[in-house]
């Protein structure tokens, strides 16, 4: 399965994050930010790449603010 | 035992409100946002949904304008030292606590202009008198919700209409309205909230918070504190982003395990539900206590025109004996004096003698005010 993570600047948007794609019944799932990534926030959401465009619209349309989305192997 | 004094602090609380705490050190006990973990993750979980809990309760849409603070004179404290600067003009009433006025003093000191504008003798203000104070060039207007000595509302949303008109932002101290009345951050032009957790929102103490409304820019708050976030850690200097740049250190997870408890049980008791059940204790002491000779009632004498919070004094009794036998010979426990505002009690007229203040909350019964209006009767009497 391809994954993909989505950092944050702070926990508080990332547990936000969280909530709002599971509600919307996406699989997801918090991971400590892998370390090739910025060390921003010590967790990240990790997400099935394929969902890529649904994550990015459901987190600007909630106006979550984003660090970077990356696709991890 | 009759417990009246839940404007200092509510008790009982909810059964929730413990379970919730117990959980979080039995099973949640991780750092939250510090480290990638379970614990830690789980943790930030239950700090998160107690965030969005207020968020709903205030009708805030982004919950991360949420600040924790330990109470409501930190969140005051952040407010006014994050907002005011020297050659400000900030506008206050007669009626406020001092974890609003000594901070307001202390920055009148650093040449901040402090314009008091008097209350009534029952605690209400006057908008027109209100209105003239806040001229052109006011910076700031900061007001009670309600007194904490009489329970006298303010009317908050013609006061933030005046106050826009001018200019100034709007800092609310909802210390005793926070759970027991509506509040709606936009609908009411609030700009700054502080609550407590520990009154009518039924948490532990060490719990309370502000909340940045949606058209105030973060960016003009400098934060009291500065330090560890668990974000941006590559930088030594502080973070902007909401709400880190204003909670540095170990939150009080386990304190706002319960505070989330506690809103979750107010939300779903409904505040109208909880409100009416307080009209009608406080009706009830009001009506009970005028009936008694000798006693006068302070304030506004209205249950609809003020919080559950009712003061009374007898002549020249000492209201430090009146609470004394209150508590050792009818298990009524209330609190007497000033109640950490002066301002108030000179507004009021019961100055620097103090009040005998009886506060209910929803677990007060009507029995339990019987017997607390039974016990000053026989006390008065003798």
């Amino acid at each position: 399965m391809n994954h993909g993570v989505v950092l944050f600047h702070t926990t508080s948007a990332a547990l936000r994050a969280e909530k709002i794609l599971t509600s919307a019944q996406l699989v997801v799932k918090l991971i400590p930010t892998p370390r090739e990534f910025s060390s921003d926030c010590g967790i990240a959401l990790r997400f099935e790449w394929d969902d890529a465009v649904r994550v990015k619209e459901l987190l600007d349309n909630a106006r979550v603010e984003v660090a970077g989305i990356h696709q991890i192997n | 035992m009759i417990y009246l004094d839940n404007a200092a602090t509510s008790f009982p609380k909810p059964d929730a409100v413990i379970r919730a705490m117990s959980n979080f050190l039995e099973r949640a006990g991780g750092n939250p946002g510090r480290s990638g973990h379970r614990l830690s993750i789980e943790a930030g979980r239950i700090v998160y949904a107690a965030r969005e809990a207020i968020a709903a309760l205030f009708s805030v849409r982004d919950p991360l304008r949420v600040i924790f603070t330990l109470n409501a004179t930190h969140a005051l404290n952040l407010a006014l030292r994050g907002i005011v600067r020297p050659g400000d003009r900030v506008v206050t009433t007669g009626m406020e606590h001092n974890a609003v006025m000594r901070p307001l003093r202390a920055l009148e000191r650093a040449g901040v202009r402090v314009i008091v504008v008097p209350c009534a003798r029952d605690g209400s203000l006057n908008l027109d008198t209100m209105r003239r104070a806040i001229e052109p060039g006011t910076r700031r207007v900061v007001v009670n919700h309600a007194s904490n000595v009489v329970g006298t509302l303010l009317p908050i949303a013609e006061i933030a209409q005046i106050a826009h008109a001018a200019g100034a932002l709007v800092l609310v101290d909802a210390a005793q309205t926070a759970g027991v009345l509506p509040i709606g951050i936009e609908a009411m032009g609030i700009d700054l909230l502080a609550f407590t957790g520990h009154k009518s929102l039924y948490g532990p103490p060490g719990t309370g918070g502000l909340v940045i409304g949606e058209k105030v820019d973060a960016a003009i708050i400098e934060p009291l504190w500065r330090g560890g976030t668990g974000s941006r850690s590559e930088f030594e200097e502080q973070p902007d982003d909401l709400p880190d740049k204003f909670e540095s250190g170990t939150p009080n997870g386990v304190g706002i395990a319960g505070l989330g408890a506690g809103v979750r049980f107010v939300l779903e008791r409904g505040i109208e539900n909880i409100r009416a059940h307080e009209v009608e204790l406080t009706r009830m002491l009001i009506d009970g206590l005028q009936t008694i000779p000798g006693v006068v009632v302070h304030g506004t004498r209205d249950a609809e025109k003020c919080t559950a919070v009712v003061s009374f004094t007898v002549g020249n009794r000492q209201v430090s004996e009146i609470g004394l036998r209150l508590d050792e010979e009818f298990s009524v426990l209330c609190r007497v004096g000033l109640h950490c505002a002066p301002a108030a009690h000179r507004t009021i007229g019961t100055f620097p003698q103090g009040t005998v203040r009886f506060a209910p909350s929803i677990f007060t019964t009507q029995d339990d005010i019987r017997v607390a209006l039974d016990a000053v009767r026989k006390i008065i009497q003798e």
